[in-house]
């Protein structure tokens, strides 16, 4: 659609830009006061330049975090995605059971984040969960809170349990929007199943694919509650990720600055990693119309 | 041979609509399973719960729902949480609304840095802003109250509403607006009383990110609050961690939690599909 100019539509995104000044900036300005500052206590402070951000980079524990938070988004995004796409294929299309299978899907999304590792906890436990106690029975040796191994196994599948459905949801909204002259003439050219899904499918769904990658990325890479609940970021540090570092650090142990250096470091990554999958996706947008 | 039997996506034909009930099948229990497993917990008795394994509950129990909806600590929880989380929801889709209509209409200085500065906020991990949020709202003053816990909330869900809100806005042709105009409407009439109404399943999806987005976040919720506007899921953390045991009274609160989210989800069941459609969450 063609937008006409109008700087005078600024005055009807000044809520938003007040709002957001007051939740987002002012807070922000903090975290970088923070990181540029040490104190002695008495909220005294002095000026400490780039020590902190030098501190931080030369930290092993950082680095480390940082992997384990790779290695999880990869893997989930590797598991999620597929999974979803394949879920989304075989939902029914219409009818009552498009209505149960999207209220059903939709359910594990709405569970505070908590309650979502409480469910896993308790599911887990060799003792009174059914998972625990099924593996156990089968003569499967599984521990997650003992076991690094069978802690991060716990944590992927909870998250995949907990948000495949979120990309399958959009890859079916995806699939529902192309019409069906589409699939009428794949039959008369006798495509194969693979060709329909590659020439016809897979296009159709690329945008809102796009944007599911992009937020199971963001919400991945800033996961919080759902290990902690679970694995309190062990056995050791071995599930301990980035979010949990940086709470451990600031809240639990008040060492403001090298948490605000991290803190700064932390979100910078995200921006970066998110600023690629958004100009990538709007450049699809423009092509695709 | 797979592939022969898959070409037909429309007719029904008998191998075919196996395969897809029983990949959905599967798909469904895998997701409904450990919920079934947290009902299963929360209806029986803590004796029986560490006493033995079992299915389903021999000694079936009310008492652990007794136990919260009778305890003024844990049901003030539930008030606290849906406090806040409507509370949020209006302020973020009222603020939405107006910014919405301005990216999906118009071209001004700065708009495209503006939009992808809101949605940068909607990537920043809430444990950065933990510490800060607690001692901007503890300055002044509205530290531990639900407005506090909603606009901090709003860091996320307010780019969220507009990006949302902008897609459809953008699906409304612009003749409409113009043919307002043209009858003598002003600005705020004719956005309340034409285009509102026009739009109106695009709030109602956007308001349900913004309910789930809030209702399921904890991080900034429990670090904002003490007493007074505790939300449901601090208490939990905090029961769990003084008492460590009372497995049945956790998972009854743990399944009184899915409550509110799956109703939402029972009344927008027809709209969700619509939201996902647009490609905006």
């Amino acid at each position: 659609m063609d937008k006409t100019t109008n700087h005078k539509a600024w005055f009807l995104v000044l809520p938003v830009l007040a709002l957001v000044a007051f939740s987002a900036v002012i807070p922000l300005m903090t975290v970088v006061n923070y990181s540029v500052q040490d104190t002695f206590g008495n909220n005294q402070f002095f000026w400490a330049g780039l020590e902190w951000f030098r501190e931080m980079l030369e930290s092993e524990r950082m680095w480390n975090a940082l992997g384990r938070q790779l290695v999880f988004s990869a893997t989930i995004l590797a598991i999620e995605v597929p999974l979803g796409i394949f879920v989304a294929l075989n939902m029914p299309k219409r009818g009552i059971w498009a209505s149960v299978c999207l209220v059903l899907m939709s359910l594990p999304l709405l569970i505070p984040w908590n309650v979502v590792g409480t469910i896993w906890q308790i599911f887990g436990r060799v003792d009174i969960g059914l998972l625990g106690y099924t593996l156990d029975k089968l003569g499967i040796d599984y521990n997650y809170t003992q076991d690094a191994v069978d802690a991060w196994i716990t944590v992927i599948v909870m998250d995949v349990w907990h948000w495949t459905s979120l990309v399958a949801l959009l890859a079916y909204a995806g699939l529902q929007s192309i019409p069906d002259a589409y699939y009428q003439a794949a039959k008369i050219d006798q495509a194969s199943r693979w060709k329909v899904f590659r020439y016809i499918e897979l296009p159709k769904m690329a945008g809102v694919l796009m944007i599911a990658v992009l937020l199971r990325f963001m919400d991945s890479f800033m996961i919080y509650t759902e290990p902690f609940v679970v694995t309190g970021g062990g056995p050791g540090n071995a599930t301990t990720f980035l979010s949990i570092d940086l709470v451990k650090m600031a809240l639990g142990q008040f060492d403001l600055g090298p948490a605000a250096a991290f803190s700064i470091m932390y979100f910078l990554v995200i921006l970066l990693i998110s600023w690629v999958f958004y100009t990538v996706m709007t450049n699809l947008d423009k092509k695709g119309g | 041979m797979a592939d022969a039997t898959m070409t037909e996506p429309r007719r029904a034909a008998l191998p075919r609509v196996n395969t897809r009930a029983v990949v959905m099948g599967l798909y469904l229990l895998f997701l409904l399973l450990p919920i079934y497993w947290l009902v299963n917990m929360s209806l029986k008795t803590n004796a029986e719960i560490l006493g033995g394994f079992s299915l389903w509950p021999r000694d079936l129990t009310l008492a652990n729902y007794a136990t919260i909806l009778t305890d003024a600590s844990w049901y003030m929880g539930y008030v606290n949480s849906l406090i806040y989380v409507v509370l949020n929801t209006v302020i973020s889709v009222t603020v939405a609304l107006p910014a919405a209509y301005a990216f999906s209409r118009y071209r001004f200085m700065g708009d495209k840095h503006l939009f992808f500065w809101l949605l940068t906020n909607r990537m920043a991990p809430p444990a950065v802003f933990a510490l800060p949020f607690f001692q901007l709202y503890s300055s002044v003053g509205l530290f531990d109250t639900h407005i506090a816990v909603a606009l901090a909330h709003c860091l996320f869900n307010v780019p969220l509403a507009v990006w949302i809100l902008e897609g459809f806005m953008r699906g409304v042709p612009k003749e409409i607006d113009e043919t307002a105009y043209i009858d003598g409407y002003s600005f705020p009439r004719f956005f309340v009383k034409i285009f509102m109404p026009l739009i109106a399943s695009g709030i109602g999806v956007a308001a349900f990110f913004c309910f789930m987005f809030s209702w399921v976040e904890l991080l900034l919720s429990r670090t904002l609050t003490s007493v007074d506007a505790k939300p449901i899921a601090a208490t939990m953390t905090r029961t769990v961690s003084a008492s460590g045991l009372d497995w049945g009274v956790l998972a009854a609160a743990g399944v009184l939690t899915i409550v509110p989210g799956a109703l939402v989800i029972y009344f927008v069941r027809n709209y969700i599909a619509k939201g996902f459609a647009l490609g905006r969450v």
